[in-house]
């Protein structure tokens, strides 16, 4: 619509506000956090002194920011292949392929599977102290039990905690990928399926042929949240490990160490120099990302 | 809704049971992809129901038979944790706290994105790519200027500064989703009523509001279930001394690391499924909205 005359009062009017609370709380912020990370800023002082790239050299060399960009590697790594390969090989039982309504009980498996979905990660956090207690007294070490299993502590031992808190990523994520997939493998025409089924296509190679091209975009996008939550993992590793982020920083994340630099030890400055770190690891993902599983899209 | 109810799997014999259109001879694959379906399904349901229980149980039941049911319903640990543990008051605060700032998002958010989405004027490409640019930036850069922007305002540990804060950082997402939405709608209508001497101020909520029903409501959804959400921003923006203002991850958060002090597990389960019963309740209720609502960020 062409500007009408008189309009420009209302444009105004009903920008303002919005733009003015964006602008104050989440622009001004974000701005404000380049400037912080090149400064020693305590919090103390009335205006921070700048440090120029102190703050940079000394994260290269702080064992704890390799640690936890350590932990963002393996998420990145398995967080996504796990939750797509669950997620898709459920969505494909579902659908036993695509263009149909789905196996029986369908709607329920993904009604349950998406459930998670809607609690808070801190509420999961709370909940999975008691899935995984380190005693008998445990759900996991309990069920254990009753096949003579000694009581492994899943979040006490270090080797082991990153992946028991990986695993309750997988077990939150894997329903919304459910319902997302299996919406797109029902929008597969059924002609394509069973034209592939004429010609003597078995599930497996339906599967990786048929279903999962024809579902790429949607994978994509997928691989990217997917990513995307790699990089965050804050309120799990909060409320579940031990001694947040512990045993013996075993499972901290970037996050968690950007929130206790500021607001435990007040090195606002180094905080937003993480902060700063943190965006440029992400935003490199998702570059990446975006370059390498380009690719034809397949219209349908 | 009823799905629930209406397609509750069977327990059925195996191979051969699951007839399909045009046969295609997978018994034995239907079987064992349902017993698979059915092994995910037990590991979302079994977590939760188990904290149910045991907010029956007492101390030494929770953890002597972890796998056992309560020996009887002890309603005492819902008392305490609604009373002692304050889970009430996190509640209704959580209510007051979502309740105003979604409104709010959906107010401020709805306004820019039908002014950015119908009127062209200098700075409108502007104004949208900074609000869109607000889903790149992950929210732990921002963290430190922003606590002190919220203290500088006079609102740290106060509702008004969350539920601002809450808005401000829900609008990327509103703003990018409904200004596509409203770019779809048919313009003759809201043309009509201008012609027709409507103010724009009119048209815009008793015309465009009404038509952008099912997109307002989407974002709605999405809206709610992040901000009741909320984990991170709530413990750095409500820090202080202010426990009769928190919202209620914060408040779980709390209980259980208090339940390991005083001993009091029964009430922590209580707490946790006082939160979760209403989510599980909406969700219920409104789960294919929510689905779709949740979904509608990944399927453009």
């Amino acid at each position: 619509m062409k500007m009408p005359r008189g309009s420009a009062r209302f444009v105004i009017g009903f920008l303002a506000l919005p733009v003015i609370i964006y602008v104050v709380f989440v622009i001004a912020p974000y701005l404000q956090a380049f400037y912080l990370a090149f400064t020693d800023w305590r919090g103390v002082s009335a205006s921070p002194r700048f440090s120029g790239f102190d703050n940079f050299t000394k994260l290269l060399s702080d064992p704890t920011f390799w640690t936890a960009v350590g932990h963002h590697v393996v998420l990145l790594l398995v967080l996504p292949l796990a939750t797509l390969a669950i997620a898709l090989f459920f969505a494909f039982l579902l659908n036993m392929g695509a263009g149909t309504k789905g196996v029986r009980g369908s709607k329920f498996y993904q009604a349950v599977f998406f459930f998670p979905q809607v609690l808070a990660v801190a509420v999961i956090g709370v909940l999975f102290q008691a899935v995984y207690r380190p005693d008998q007294g445990g759900v996991l070490n309990g069920l254990l039990d009753l096949v003579g299993v000694e009581p492994i502590g899943w979040l006490t031992k270090p080797n082991l905690a990153l992946w028991s808190l990986i695993a309750v990523l997988v077990w939150q994520a894997v329903g919304f990928y459910v319902v997302l997939f299996a919406a797109g493998m029902a929008n597969i025409p059924k002609e394509v399926i069973e034209a592939a089924e004429i010609d003597g296509c078995g599930r497996a190679r339906m599967f990786f042929q048929i279903t999962l091209p024809l579902l790429w975009d949607t994978v994509q996008v997928a691989w990217v949240y997917l990513g995307i939550a790699a990089f965050d993992g804050f309120a799990l590793v909060a409320t579940l490990s031990v001694d947040r982020g512990g045993p013996d920083q075993s499972t901290t994340v970037l996050p968690l160490e950007i929130w206790r630099t500021a607001f435990t030890y007040s090195k606002f400055g180094y905080a937003s120099a993480m902060g700063v770190a943190l965006f440029v690891l992400s935003l490199t993902f998702a570059v990446l990302t975006l370059r390498v599983t380009r690719r034809e899209r397949i219209e349908f | 809704m009823s799905n629930l109810t209406v397609d509750r799997p069977v327990e059925r014999g195996g191979a051969g049971e699951v007839r399909r259109p045009g046969k295609r001879g997978n018994g034995v694959l239907g079987g064992l992809s349902h017993i698979a379906l059915a092994i995910w399904a037990a590991t979302v349901i079994l977590p939760i129901l188990w904290t149910f229980l045991a907010s029956f149980k007492t101390n030494t039941e929770i953890f002597s038979e972890p796998l056992g049911l309560p020996s009887s319903m002890h309603w005492g640990s819902w008392g305490r944790a609604w009373e002692k543990a304050n889970i009430g008051q996190y509640l209704l605060n959580s209510v007051v706290v979502v309740a105003l700032s979604t409104a709010g998002t959906m107010l401020l958010g709805s306004m820019a994105a039908y002014v950015l989405a119908r009127f062209s004027f200098r700075g409108n490409r502007f104004l949208y790519v900074m609000f869109v640019s607000g889903m790149v930036f992950p929210v732990f850069l921002a963290l430190v200027p922003l606590f002190f922007v919220v203290r500088n305002l006079g609102l740290l540990d106060t509702h008004t500064g969350l539920i601002l804060v809450y808005i401000a950082y829900s609008l990327p997402f509103t703003v990018f989703f409904l200004t596509a939405f409203f770019r779809t709608l048919p313009s003759q209508i809201a043309e009509a009523a201008l012609i027709d001497g409507a103010s724009h101020t009119r048209t815009f909520f008793q015309i465009m509001v009404p038509m952008a029903k099912p997109g307002l409501i989407s974002i709605t959804i999405f809206n709610v279930i992040g901000q009741w959400n909320q984990y991170l921003l709530p413990i750095v923006l409500l820090s202080g001394n202010v426990e009769d203002k928190w919202v209620l991850t914060q408040g779980i958060a709390n209980i259980s690391t208090n339940a390991g002090y005083q001993a009091d597990w029964p009430s922590l389960f209580a707490a946790l499924t006082m939160t979760i019963i209403p989510a599980l309740a909406v969700y219920l209720i409104f789960q294919r909205q929510i689905q779709a609502g949740l979904t509608s960020g990944a399927l453009k």
